[in-house]
């Protein structure tokens, strides 16, 4: 098989040339690091005349997504760009942007909260977002990025889904490194988006809305349940929109992604670039004979339980690894919907969490290791000593 | 050769090695290989010693760490051959600095005793080709004599299509002629 073409790009720059390639109707963004080369040069692009975008350089995060939410409710196709505080400036109009149902694309470009304040990766941002009603994707590398960016604008606009997509990217280690990446002809990804045609659009006459009215208790619950079922639908749906992408382009994508999984006995879930480095720790270990394996969440809303229970219940012993604390004593986000995924399985794994990486703490092979030699011992003995651990911190 | 390749450079910021860096990944992008180049985010300002990194190999790489055991170093920057640019690098490794004392002179200075230790006197070379303190395109001559790690002539239309379009024919074959006579004038030990 032929190499494909690559072209460098970071991870802002080619989240910014797949933002040129959609085109959208309305961009309205602040920057901030590490997102700021994605909204540096997407203006470029607009100034170059490269693309006919509406941008709105808006004074703040909450008037981005403001201005946005205004923008998808005319019916443009939308989309913005954030990280770290100002993902948190936006929280008001994040619910408000799920809530009535609005296909906005939000790649985010993952950094510590303050404080102490600290410009480097981890997933506290988006994680706390996580009851908002986005659906969230999770990206290894600056190829994963690009695709899954396509991806998304498919999925918030079907009209059996109708949801605002963020796609996360881990801060400087994607974000500012670059990569080889493969892109697609500007057409493809034309053909593939297709023209968006809103359901509802507040500048058609001929079928006027009302958008955000006041619903209390006769019709407010209803309305959520609606959007309850529009996550659970998403589940359903979006294995067809993988089907289209791998038609369009030959590329598979799926809610997770598993490696050496079918004959290991312990494994690590992770998501993002430390996947990544972890797949060379299971290569090198299995040279060595042990049976490890790794699994990838790709999507963690909606949060594809079957698809992880599927693919951890058969093991000894589960690694969770959390770029976040969700400060609830009980471990990060991932490691508690992970651990609840597999209560429902009719035998299934010990779960330890570790948390790692806050702040933009590197990790590093020798720390994945030590994770699979815990895991290894859990299995042999079967027993947890310690069910929450932090990695690569100083006692 | 081992299959993955880490590079790791040393200067000051406003020197170019985060570009040098990045010149070096993209030009073994051009001849096929895989790429990650990334330079270490701190407190950036003009002068303050920074250091940025290129992987290339053979095959996909899929580690996101940061590096800590490069085959090779470069310090494009003379005031920092300090022993700390050795951190992580193996008995087998290689250590490029720009400077005008000779290879042996550094390895005593540094106390290094292993692999390759080449020396060129890169400011000098800037300073007469691009007429600017910038050694960072000489210094890359220099690395693919000392280590072939990508053609000369990927390299070379790299810096052209980098080059030309922001500062013109004049002063991107100023630079081709920086990487050249850095390439003829590195002594290697």
């Amino acid at each position: 098989m032929a190499t494909p073409k690559l072209a460098p790009f970071t991870g802002d720059e080619i989240t910014a040339y797949a933002m040129k390639q959609i085109e959208p109707d309305v961009v309205a963004a602040y920057p901030i690091t590490p997102q700021t080369e994605i909204v540096m040069n997407f203006s470029q692009y607009v100034a170059d005349g490269k693309v006919s975008t509406e941008m709105i350089p808006v004074e703040s995060e909450h008037s981005a997504m403001s201005a946005c939410v205004g923008a998808a409710c005319a019916g443009a196709r939308t989309m913005t760009a954030t990280s770290a505080n100002g993902l948190a400036l936006m929280w008001e109009i994040l619910y408000i942007a799920a809530s009535t149902r609005l296909p906005i694309v939000m790649p985010v470009v993952n950094r510590a909260l303050s404080a102490p304040i600290n410009i480097h990766c981890d997933h506290s941002d988006s994680m706390g977002t996580r009851d908002s009603g986005w659906l969230q994707i999770y990206c290894e590398n600056a190829q994963e990025v690009y695709e899954s960016i396509i991806l998304a604008v498919k999925i918030a606009e079907r009209a059996d889904i109708q949801l605002p997509v963020m796609v996360c990217q881990d801060g400087f280690i994607t974000s500012h490194a670059v990569e080889g990446v493969e892109v697609f002809e500007d057409k493809a990804v034309k053909d593939f988006i297709g023209e968006y045609k809103p359901r509802f659009s507040l500048l058609n006459v001929e079928k006027p809305v009302t958008v955000g009215p006041l619903d209390l208790q006769d019709y407010y619950f209803e309305h959520k349940r609606q959007q309850s079922e529009g996550i659970t639908n998403a589940l359903k749906v979006i294995p067809e929109v993988f089907k289209e992408f791998e038609k369009a382009f030959g590329k598979k994508h799926d809610f997770v992604d598993g490696y050496r999984l079918d004959d290991a006995e312990v494994a690590i879930c992770v998501l993002s670039s430390t996947a990544g480095t972890a797949r060379g720790v299971v290569d090198n270990l299995r040279d060595k004979g042990q049976k490890v394996g790794l699994l990838k969440p790709r999507f963690f809303r909606p949060f594809p339980r079957e698809a992880i229970a599927k693919k951890l219940s058969h093991l000894k012993a589960v690694a969770v690894l959390d770029r976040s604390e969700a400060f609830s004593g009980e471990g990060g986000p991932l490691f508690s919907e992970v651990k609840a995924a597999l209560y429902d399985e009719k035998s299934h794994p010990s779960v330890i969490n570790y948390i790692f990486g806050l702040g933009g703490r590197d990790i590093f092979e020798k720390d994945i290791e030590k994770v699979y030699t815990d895991l290894l011992e859990v299995a042999g003995t079967g027993k947890i000593k310690e069910k929450i651990h932090f990695l690569g911190v100083r006692d | 050769m081992k299959n993955l390749v880490e590079v790791r450079w040393h200067g000051r910021g406003g020197q170019g090695a985060k570009s040098a860096a990045q010149f070096l990944a993209e030009a073994a992008l051009d001849s096929g290989k895989y790429i990650q180049s990334f330079p270490e985010y701190g407190p950036e300002r003009a002068g303050a010693p920074i250091r940025a990194f290129t992987r290339i190999s053979d095959k996909a790489i899929n580690i996101h760490s940061g590096v800590t055991n490069p085959e090779v170093v470069v310090v494009i920057d003379t005031t920092l051959i300090t022993p700390q640019v050795l951190d992580g690098l193996g008995e087998d490794g290689i250590l490029i600095v720009n400077s005008s004392e000779s290879p042996s002179e550094i390895r005593k200075s540094l106390g290094y005793k292993g692999g390759k230790v080449a020396s060129v006197d890169a400011t000098k070379i800037a300073l007469e080709t691009v007429k600017l303190p910038m050694p960072n395109t000489p210094m890359l001559g220099a690395l693919l004599k000392v280590t072939p790690i990508v053609p000369m002539k990927a390299l070379e239309g790299r810096i052209r299509n980098k080059f030309l379009k922001k500062i013109g024919e004049e002063k991107t074959n100023a630079n081709l002629e920086a990487i050249k006579r850095a390439y003829n004038e590195v002594n290697v030990e």
